[in-house]
């Protein structure tokens, strides 16, 4: 019988158990970590220089200056180290899991499914970019002047927390559709390429594009809103639509769940 | 106290239906057209503590569909099922620790990894002890006589002991019902030995309930004095062994070796002809007839030798059911 006291130590000692044996896993494909470092190095440099043509002129992009767009780019070279460490390796794991019928495994266990398909692997090879967007957020912090306050820190930090939230619900309900749709798996590319808008201050997009990022596909709150913060002029309207759509995502993407698991047919016999 | 008990269960599946072919394929794209398959069908049994109960059918007849109700994965477009006192499907915490699924074509253990870092996430998950986990590994670990295999990676290890491992894994958190889908599924005749003789064990040790479902007989025969056998969805036998095969095999097996060829119309008078190869000749022969027709053939045809066998439970079974049946995804 499960003892119901310990759930909460039993979800910690699992997640612990689960990223200890995905690393071990990882750890046996070490050329995986200088492919990584390259290609993350290269993706900046590709990002970089697609900016610095923007600024050739010494112009000011959609109210954003060279400085203050690097630290967009550098929040945005973050979150994709952060999709390589945590989302990428669980949801794209889940729409496999679902082709072949192993997601069966992890229905059978009496620990929550969404937790086990969202936090089951972890992979170190997206912390080079991390490594890299953050040096870049500070580079672009300390070249623009802005200095931002512990506040402006905190605030920042929630507001990054809550774009990860709002992309994480977005891929996973990409992903748990697979449950119907078994081959989603262009949908998430779809995602990911949106996700590439957010490199670049989405003021600097025309009007019709920028309500379609902020308003419908929400990218705008992945990396503008927390820089924003950084820079010290977000508003409390801002961090309040950030925190509300955060919420709004992760609800749809428990119910969501929970109505794919009553259609999961549990493929092959 | 029944621990598994069905009332008139039944699932059917959407399905599409799709013509092979590009004409089919364009066809299928731009008006999709689904069909409802019935894989189960009013399907009642029920299990008491500690029995180990075979669950036969052809290939489609909805075992595995049944199983995967039983064990909560899929839920079930008609009737009853509680499993430990649970409804399955609803997946609760107590229930998901009292049961156990093992799926001869499916693996949980980690490829790259040895079998013990998978048992350590389960036994994480499953909320045992560290000091209990080694214990139970070890006590489980004699039984299925693995040794350094649980340090190896499991892609180095044979089919045999990756099942082995495999059930080692499904059966750490000690459960009391086992449902078992082809388990010595691929395995060579000492593995299934050995997966058999350790269900067996487990049984009696633990009191364990399980209900088996196998393509090999052997398995059946060695572990299960009761069947439940399914055709089509619906339950054609529930007893045992020796009953299915008076109920199926109504005839029995008459091979002839005869003094010269004969063709083989001359033989059709007495039975279904099995197989007619120059002086061997292998008839069928309804039970209730068979004293009357081998009197018959020893006075009318030139026969050396005359041998009367039951035929094999495989056979009998495939013969009966070469009929088509609803065929489950």
């Amino acid at each position: 019988m499960m003892d119901r006291r310990r759930g909460l130590g039993r979800y910690g000692l699992s997640l612990l158990r689960f990223w200890s044996v995905s690393l071990a896993a990882q750890m046996e494909y070490q050329l995986n970590l200088i492919i990584e470092v390259v290609a993350s190095i290269a993706t900046l440099a590709g990002g970089l220089f697609t900016l610095s043509l923007f600024y050739a002129h010494g112009q000011r992009l959609g109210g954003w200056s060279w400085e203050e767009a690097l630290v967009v780019l550098g929040l945005s070279t973050f979150l994709d180290g952060f999709s390589s460490t945590l989302l990428r390796p669980n949801l794209g794991e889940l729409v496999k899991q679902v082709q072949n019928g192993s997601l069966d495994f992890v229905l059978l266990k009496p620990i929550d499914s969404q937790f086990w398909v969202s936090l089951r692997n972890w992979s170190p090879w997206g912390m080079p970019e991390m490594a890299l967007g953050f040096g870049l957020v500070l580079v672009g912090l300390v070249r623009s002047g802005a200095r931002p306050g512990p506040g402006g820190v905190l605030a920042a930090l929630l507001l990054w927390a809550c774009g990860v939230a709002i992309l994480y619900s977005l891929w996973f309900i990409l992903a748990a559709t697979s449950i119907w749709f078994v081959k989603v798996w262009n949908a998430t590319e779809v995602l990911r390429s949106l996700v590439g808008v957010g490199r670049y201050p989405i003021s600097a997009y025309p009007p019709a594009l920028r309500l379609l990022f902020t308003a419908v596909v929400p990218i705008a709150f992945l990396t503008n809103v927390p820089a924003e913060a950084l820079l010290g002029r977000t508003t409390p309207f801002w961090c309040a639509a950030s925190a509300g759509l955060a919420l709004v995502a992760l609800i749809c993407s428990r119910l969501l769940w929970r109505m794919a698991l009553r259609h999961y047919t549990s493929a092959s016999s | 106290m029944a621990i598994v008990r069905v009332e008139e269960l039944g699932r059917t599946f959407r399905v599409a239906d799709k013509q092979p072919g590009l004409v089919g394929t364009l066809r299928h794209f731009l008006h999709r057209r689904e069909r409802l398959i019935t894989a189960v069908d009013q399907l009642s049994f029920s299990i008491e503590p500690g029995e180990m109960v075979g669950f036969l059918g052809p290939n489609g007849a909805g075992k595995t569909t049944t199983l995967k109700m039983l064990s909560g994965l899929i839920h079930p477009t008609r009737g009853r099922v509680s499993v430990a006192g649970h409804q399955p499907y609803r997946r609760e915490p107590d229930f998901l620790g009292a049961i156990t699924l093992v799926m001869g074509q499916k693996q949980q253990l980690i490829w790259d990894l040895p079998p013990l870092d998978s048992l350590a996430v389960n036994a994480a998950v499953y909320g045992i002890p560290d000091g209990e986990a080694r214990r139970r590994i070890d006590e489980l670990a004699e039984m299925l006589e693995l040794g350094p295999e649980l340090r190896r990676p499991v892609r180095k290890l044979s089919l045999g002991q990756r099942m082995k491992a495999e059930l080692l894994a499904a059966l750490l958190h000690q459960p009391s019902v086992l449902f078992l889908d082809e388990p010595t599924l691929g395995l060579d005749v000492n593995a299934q030995a050995a997966v058999r003789s350790f269900l067996a064990d487990y049984n009696r040790r633990t009191g364990a309930t399980v209900l088996l479902t196998s393509h090999y007989m052997g398995d059946i025969t060695a572990l299960c004095p009761r069947v439940l056998l399914i055709h089509g969805g619906t339950l054609f036998h529930d007893g045992s062994l020796e009953g299915l095969s008076q109920r199926l095999a109504p005839w029995r097996e008459v091979s002839l070796a005869l003094a010269e060829p004969l063709p083989a119309e001359r033989f059709a008078i007495y039975g279904e002809i099995e197989r007619c190869q120059g002086c061997e000749v292998v008839l069928l022969v309804e039970r209730a007839r068979l004293t009357a027709v081998v009197g018959q053939l020893l006075a009318e045809l030139p026969v050396l030798d005359l041998e009367v066998r039951e035929p094999p439970l495989e056979q009998t079974i495939g013969r009966l059911f070469q009929t088509p049946a609803a065929v489950a995804p």
